[in-house]
């Protein structure tokens, strides 16, 4: 059976400063460390087990923004168990590990409240007239992507091959679900006035079927093999073909689904036969064709729409719930997402307005159109790109999304314990909880260890390889019945 | 179970044409149209006041 589908997201967030002339890793920098200094006591991000490459960058600071606030590159731990550091220019957050597509979206959301924070703590720092804008998009519109990447956690000794081959028709496809939208285009050689809007926010950036790049010449299947657990047991699916959702509907469906498909695809459940022939072709035509009409090659020769390819493996689904159950997702999650996933489907093949208030493309698409009618504007004037790169504005005051009348999925209130309380079904929970009782003992953390200073001896190292141990229900116990953490760990034995 | 199965649609299936149920659609658009004007008029006052100039400078490094 397919093993529990652990899953998170990581969404870099576009950054603008306005009224001060701040370059944005500087302003990424200010933004976190002023979320920081008003809300939790620093833990640095251990980059022990980390590809060096990866993070390790040096950048010149050249602005005069907030001196007395340190802009060296900030990586931090959250008390939540998140990660929230500046990455190739933009701040972003990893969420937390979490058990179900329902409670990454829980903390996705969390992510975003930290970011709306952070805006308003940067600006007490800031001159009166400046302010730092977060987005939370994929794209400027000129060419400049940035990632919303998601993680989950997969058997290793499913053959990659096969995860490759049958996980590419959902990601070159789901987009028709999940998409994001985007006025315009970033494909070189396509203009504005030929593709005027599109589902994904990602779809033009895309240029190999399987890869290891993630910044250049982008693979729909991403081939990094950080597992940042047990490696011999598992693997962690690096996805970075999506686009950062602002529908909470879309981003549990995302998780939700591309969980299940991977749980099929490690039961033997999906199948071969739906490979296209060319996938990277398919996945900008699909993108670039709102009526949703266009078919695409199948490798043995069929056509079929995106919309057929996503009704076929919502079928695939339903057929694995009955003969598999979906306990490695949460039967009850599973069952949410599998309705979701249906409903929208059906909503898009009847009358796509009927899903605006679950779709992402559906609900800004129909801003953008009602809009450009009312006003009698051309499909290249700028004030529909200020309404795209709007839907996306994280001030509560300028967010088009938050006046569109998506559906809210998690209560408002869980969303806010998810800003400073871990999961408790994961890992995350012993992280999040040491963290916040004992900030002063915990020199590092990262995403499978932790190091503590207990003020005698050398510093001690807490592996943590099982995404699935250090939970509440193991651990909480120990945590609340331990004075100091040096009482915690002769008590773990470590 | 049985209900859901039915709903599914067999793939590929492009020839059939969705059949359209006249008056309640109307009336859901009026609705959808009412909620819409109602919308844009917010909009109207939300939109950056130079949008021109907003989106010429909106520009991102590129990220991963």
């Amino acid at each position: 059976m397919a093993i529990p589908k652990v899953c998170g997201i990581e969404t870099e967030y576009g950054i603008l400063v306005r009224g001060a002339d701040g370059n944005p890793v500087a302003a990424s920098s200010l933004l976190i460390n002023a979320y920081l200094a008003a809300y939790q006591r620093k833990v640095g991000w251990d980059f022990n087990d980390e590809h060096p490459g990866a993070d390790a960058r040096g950048f010149r600071v050249d602005d005069l923004l907030a001196p007395e606030v340190e802009t060296h590159l900030v990586n931090a731990v959250l008390t939540n168990g998140a990660r929230y550091y500046v990455d190739h220019a933009h701040p972003e957050i990893s969420t937390p590990e979490c058990r179900t597509a329902l409670d990454a979206l829980r903390f996705d959301r969390a992510a975003e409240e930290i970011v709306r924070a952070s805006m308003r703590a940067a600006s007490n720092l800031l001159p009166d007239d400046a302010e730092i804008l977060c987005h939370k998009n994929n794209s400027d519109g000129k060419g400049n992507s940035y990632g919303c990447h998601e993680n989950y956690l997969v058997a290793r000794d499913l053959p990659f091959g096969r995860l490759v081959q049958q996980i590419t028709p959902h990601f070159v496809t789901r987009q028709v679900v999940v998409g994001a939208g985007k006025v315009g285009c970033e494909f070189p050689g396509l203009s504005t006035a030929e593709v005027p809007f599109q589902l994904s926010q990602r779809a033009d950036f895309f240029e190999e079927e399987v890869g290891l790049e993630t910044t250049l010449k982008r693979p729909i299947v991403n081939t990094r093999d950080e597992p940042h657990c047990d490696p011999s047991k598992y693997r962690r699916l690096h996805v970075i073909v999506g686009d950062a959702n602002m529908s909470e509907t879309a981003t549990l469906v995302k998780l939700g689904a591309t969980s299940i498909v991977l749980a099929m695809i490690e039961d033997g459940a999906m199948g071969d036969d739906l490979a296209l022939a060319n996938p990277v072709a398919a996945i900008r035509q699909i993108s670039h064709d709102p009526s949703l009409r266009q078919t695409m090659l199948l490798r043995d020769g069929r056509r079929m729409t995106a919309m057929e390819m996503q009704f076929e493996i919502l079928a695939r689904a339903l057929e694995y719930e009955r003969s598999h159950g979906l306990a490695c997702v949460d039967s009850a999650v599973g069952r949410q997402v599998l309705e979701l996933w249906e409903s929208i489907l059906s909503g898009l093949d009847s009358e796509p307005a009927s899903v605006a208030h679950q779709v992402d493309w559906v609900a800004k698409q129909r801003v953008i159109t009602g809009y450009a009618e009312r006003h009698g504007l051309q499909p290249t004037d700028a004030r529909l790109k200020a309404l795209d790169l709007q839907y996306h504005d994280l001030r509560a005051e300028k967010c088009l999304a938050l006046r569109v009348g998506l559906d809210t999925l998690v209560d408002p209130a869980s969303v806010e314990d998810a800003m400073t309380m871990p999961p408790t079904d994961t890992r995350a929970y012993f992280r999040g909880r040491c963290l916040a009782k004992w900030p002063e003992a915990i020199v590092a953390a990262n995403w499978d260890s932790m190091v503590f200073d207990i003020g005698r001896d050398p510093l001690r190292r807490v592996p943590m390889m099982e995404p699935l141990r250090g939970t509440a229900e193991s651990v909480q116990r120990l945590i609340d019945e331990s004075s100091t953490a040096g009482e915690l760990l002769a008590k773990l034995g470590a | 179970m049985a209900e859901r199965t039915q709903k599914q649609k067999p793939a590929p299936s492009r020839t059939e044409e969705t059949v359209e149920a006249a008056p309640a659609v109307t009336e859901s658009g009026d609705k959808l149209k009412a909620e819409l004007d109602d919308l844009l008029d917010e909009i109207d006052g939300v939109l950056e006041t130079n949008a021109e100039d907003f989106v010429k400078s909106y520009v991102q490094k590129g990220g991963q």
